[in-house]
């Protein structure tokens, strides 16, 4: 069986699979990473969003043998770490406002706001709402107001 | 309705004390100290005195769903438990669900507030399957918090007084001299014990009955109760940490999903390459079910493209020939009458029908069964477990107590959780393939196989003369609600107690005892009649409540119109319930109504009381062009309502926080009912299978502004509140729509008339995930 090597949560890891095995598969039914959540598997819901090199995506739509040697994956439990802090200001804000209802769907919930915090900044601005009009991940408790206000509390810390 | 009494107009009050009630208390022989009481005692309302009011009550008035719960669980004898340990903590198995409501917090902060025990030491768990809790472990009809006040409290209150007196009598001290506070009993400034050092001698080694009945805290005294509070669980879900259902690692058990079959509940016929699809990489094993065929591997993506490989030759279902069309016709055809004749009046008929929807959780439906020769066990979020753990144990062969049946944190219900389809069939796969089993659907089974909130017709005539309405009628026609789910065996044992008349079905008593009109409208009529079909359906948040109530507003602010009335002052004019009358005023002077706004946009209003709770939600929708056309791949956009406000009386608001959590979910939920989301049935399956085709509300729906309101405690009492909010959004949303558009919209939701997508295909059931990710990341 083929192996693949990457670094995922700051880990250099090698994992055997098929190669056409999505990388969410990978994570969770192979290496036990269970925070990104299966909620569609079409790279609809978001449920599953980490970070690939700092960049929001859906592992359930990536086989694994995308995944290359030089490639850093952060899901959710590996955020905190790349600021060195216990907790991400981004999941502080969402204690603070209390964001979460199930749970299901904040892992990603998270992951897409710290990356949609990081694009705007990159294009030299604040979030604003067309922003987060955009986002498209799924919250079937409709906690969504909540979210909004944690995005834009999160931001100004990170 | 929000008043338990008739007393609408002249509340009297209700002696609330708890000497009124008696929760048995019992020490329990345990290690720790541990206290059991018996559960479901709690809020057995006696039935009000009759008052004459122009609409005789209905049945909900007097008694209603939580109600029938708290009865049925009266007799129960099992106790449930408040244990105090050495490490200072206290915990608590709560027999009901977590689905996201936040129901282990504020039963954390029922035996917080009591024990004197700061919020952070007390850890509640689910309950596994308790069958001599009889039916008492049900999670359903917004009854959590209600049933479970008092008895929590007594428990938390008994362990207080023993904990006390364990102090007392080691420091020869008179108990009345002590004084607790945040886990520690003192006796002044003289002597302090901590809980966790009183646990062990405080402990009985025997069953004993409390000796004293605890005195629980006046409203007054309260520190934790009716304080906003975040979720105890707030730190795992956003770590990541927090376990759903596929989350748990059971030993040997391995990823497993189904082929399913190309129309609702069609049975297999003859499966073609069993064996080739068993060599497929990763794959373990290939069984036939009679609605699908399993298939067990290393990983979900391998079952994938394992149950995709599958050739089947399909029975048909149950619904083969039913589509939108056939199933209206169908209601239509069974609608009952209306018995006032509209002689020498005025009247205005109308009929709505609404679409099929689906109460799918973001969590794909799933469960762990590891099923042996000589017994089972089974994880799963399961509202009712007894009943699941009763039929599994007949489907598997064996006795009821060789099945343990954990519940598990859910990701969400909105009513699916009530049914075990999906335990029982995990159980059914581990049993043939003799290996224990991590079963998932995926998210097409869910959309297309899982339970429907069926579609129903509500036809309203009112007749009204001179400034006054004369009659109220509605009559309510659906697909048959299935609640073969243990709601139905509560029906059937408490039946006799029931103030509805006649032999009425399980699903007519449940629309009597959640339905009641608000309005003084004369001869007032609400009846339900179902049709039975043969689709998968099921509850879904606050049941049969959003399309009636939506159905009646509109029509509220129809006669409004007619009579040439403000809608807010026509319903000032109507309302019988004074707890009501006092959101709407809130609602109106908050939420500014009549304030001006240009044309395309409108305000609308919309009540409901239920579950002794009351709420008016007003909002604010935008219908201007540039609006409904704006653009978003692979959505539905339209109309959108800009603000909105939820004003709610929950009688008394446990954890303010969270209640503004359950009514921002029922907005949303609201919004998806009125505009964006609903099922398309077509030959005998529904056409959606993914979140970009089953429309619910998403952050390009969402208001932009949103306001909750709690009101001050009316009662001593919490009401239910998971649902209490989505029939008024619901209706809010639809008489803004109205009014902002000039027309009365009849057909929910009212996108439902154009198919925005391109459906995917039937066969192999489950799509292919893409492989083109990283061309999205951003």
């Amino acid at each position: 069986m083929p192996s693949h090597t990457f670094t995922l949560n700051g880990k250099r890891i090698t994992v055997e699979a098929e190669d056409d095995v999505r990388l969410l598969w990978v994570l969770r039914d192979l290496l036990g990473v269970t925070g990104p959540k299966y909620g569609c598997g079409l790279g609809v819901c978001q449920a599953c969003t980490s970070h690939l090199n700092g960049k929001a995506f859906n592992p359930c739509s990536v086989p694994v043998a995308k995944i290359t040697p030089d490639d850093e994956i952060t899901t959710i439990e590996g955020l905190p770490a790349t600021v060195g802090k216990d907790l991400h200001p981004m999941q502080e804000a969402w204690l603070d406002l209390d964001v979460a209802q199930c749970g299901y769907c904040q892992p990603g919930q998270i992951m897409t706001a710290v990356a949609k915090v990081r694009q705007a900044a990159a294009e030299g601005r604040e979030v604003t709402d067309a922003d987060l009009d955009q986002i498209r991940n799924i919250c079937r408790c409709g906690t969504y107001s909540r979210i909004r206000e944690a995005i834009k509390a999160g931001a100004k810390n990170m | 309705m929000a008043e338990p009494s008739r007393s609408s107009r002249n509340p009297q009050s209700v002696p609330e004390g708890v000497g009124r009630r008696r929760v048995l208390a019992y020490l329990l022989a345990a290690p720790t100290l541990a206290v059991g009481v018996r559960f479901g005692l709690d809020a057995v309302d006696g039935p009000a005195a009759e008052a004459a009011v122009p609409s005789p009550p209905q049945p909900e008035d007097l008694f209603d769903l939580g109600d029938l719960q708290n009865l049925a669980a009266a007799p129960t004898s099992g106790l449930i438990t408040v244990q105090v340990h050495s490490d200072g903590t206290a915990s608590f198995a709560v027999p009901r669900a977590e689905v996201g409501q936040g129901m282990t917090t504020a039963v954390a902060m029922m035996v917080a507030e009591e024990l004197d025990l700061p919020l952070e030491k007390v850890r509640v768990s689910l309950a596994d399957a308790r069958p001599e809790l009889l039916m008492n472990q049900l999670t359903g009809g917004s009854n959590s918090m209600r049933s479970s006040y008092l008895p929590v409290r007594t428990a938390a209150a008994v362990a207080r007084e023993r904990l006390v007196a364990t102090a007392a009598a080691q420091w020869g001290v008179a108990a009345s001299e002590l004084t607790t506070r945040d886990g520690v009993v003192a006796y002044g400034t003289r002597k302090q014990a901590t809980y966790g050092s009183l646990a062990e001698a405080a402990a009985s080694a025997r069953v004993l009955p409390a000796a004293t009945r605890p005195r629980l805290k006046k409203p007054s005294e309260f520190t934790v109760l009716g304080t906003s509070r975040n979720r105890i669980d707030a730190l795992d879900a956003v770590t990541g940490r927090k376990r759903f259902g596929m989350d748990h690692q059971v030993p040997g058990a391995k990823p497993a999903m189904v082929r399913r079959p190309p129309t609702l509940n069609g049975t297999v016929e003859a499966v073609h390459n069993t064996d080739a699809v068993r060599q497929m990489p990763g794959i373990t094993d290939v069984v036939p079910l009679r609605h699908g065929v399993a298939v067990r591997g290393e990983t979900f993506g391998q079952c994938i493209d394992a149950l995709r490989a599958l050739e089947v030759t399909w029975g048909p279902g149950t619904v083969d020939g039913e589509s939108d069309e056939t199933v209206l016709r169908k209601l239509r055809a069974a609608a009952l009458p209306m018995v006032v004749p509209p002689l020498l009046t005025k009247k205005i008929d109308a009929e709505f029908t609404f679409a099929f929807a689906s109460n799918s959780p973001l969590e794909p439906d799933n469960a762990i069964a590891d099923v042996r020769a000589d017994r089972a066990e089974i994880w799963a979020s399961l509202k009712v477990p007894i009943v699941a753990q009763r039929e599994i144990a007949d489907r598997l062969g064996l006795p009821q107590h060789a099945v343990t049946v954990h519940v598990v944190e859910g990701g969400g219900s909105f009513g699916r959780h009530l049914f075990h389809d999906v335990a029982a069939e995990a159980a059914e796969i581990s049993q043939k393939t003799g290996k224990p089993v991590k079963l998932s659907w995926s998210r097409t089974d869910t959309f297309r196989q899982g339970r429907t909130h069926p579609m129903s017709l509500s036809r309203v005539r009112a007749t009204y003369a001179l400034g006054q309405v004369l009659s109220y009628e509605q009559r309510h026609t659906s697909a048959q609600t299935d609640f073969g789910h243990g709601l139905g065996e509560m029906i059937t044992s408490t039946a006799a107690k029931l103030p509805v008349a006649g032999n009425l079905s399980f699903a007519e008593t449940i629309f009597e005892l959640t339905q009641s009109s608000p309005y003084d409208f004369g001869v007032t009529t609400q009846l339900l009649n179902e049709v039975p079909l043969g689709f998968n359906t099921g509850s879904m948040r606050n049941i049969y409540s959003p399309n009636v109530t939506c159905a009646r507003e509109l029509i509220v602010d129809q006669l409004a119109s007619r009579m040439g009335k403000d809608p807010v002052a026509f319903r000032r004019g109507f309302l019988k319930d004074e707890r009501l009358r006092a959101v709407l005023d809130k609602a109106v002077e908050v939420g500014n109504w009549g304030r001006s706004l240009p044309a395309g946009m409108a305000q609308g209003i919309g009540l409901h009381a239920e579950y002794r709770g009351a709420v008016a939600t007003l909002v604010e929708i935008d219908c201007r062009p540039e609006t409904v056309n704006r653009k978003i791949r692979d959505a539905v956009t339209g109309p959108r309502v800009t603000k909105a406000l939820m004003v709610v009386d929950a009688g008394f608001a446990i954890n303010p926080r969270g209640l503004e959590a359950q009514m921002a979910g029922c907005l949303n939920d609201a919004l998806a009912l009125a505009l964006t989301s609903s099922l398309h049935i077509k030959d005998g399956i529904p056409l959606e299978g993914s979140w970009d085709e089953y429309f619910y509300t998403r952050q390009w729906n969402t208001p932009p502004e949103l306001r909750v309101v709690v009101m001050p405690s009316t009662s001593d009492k919490p009401s239910g509140a998971g649902e209490l909010g989505v029939a008024p959004a619901f209706a809010a949303v639809a008489c803004a729509y109205a009014r902002a558009t000039g027309t009365l919209p009849t057909r929910f939701p009212i996108n439902h008339d154009t198919l925005s997508f391109e459906p995917l295909p039937l066969e192999p059931s489950t799509p292919q995930s893409p492989t083109d990710g990283l061309d999205r990341a951003f």
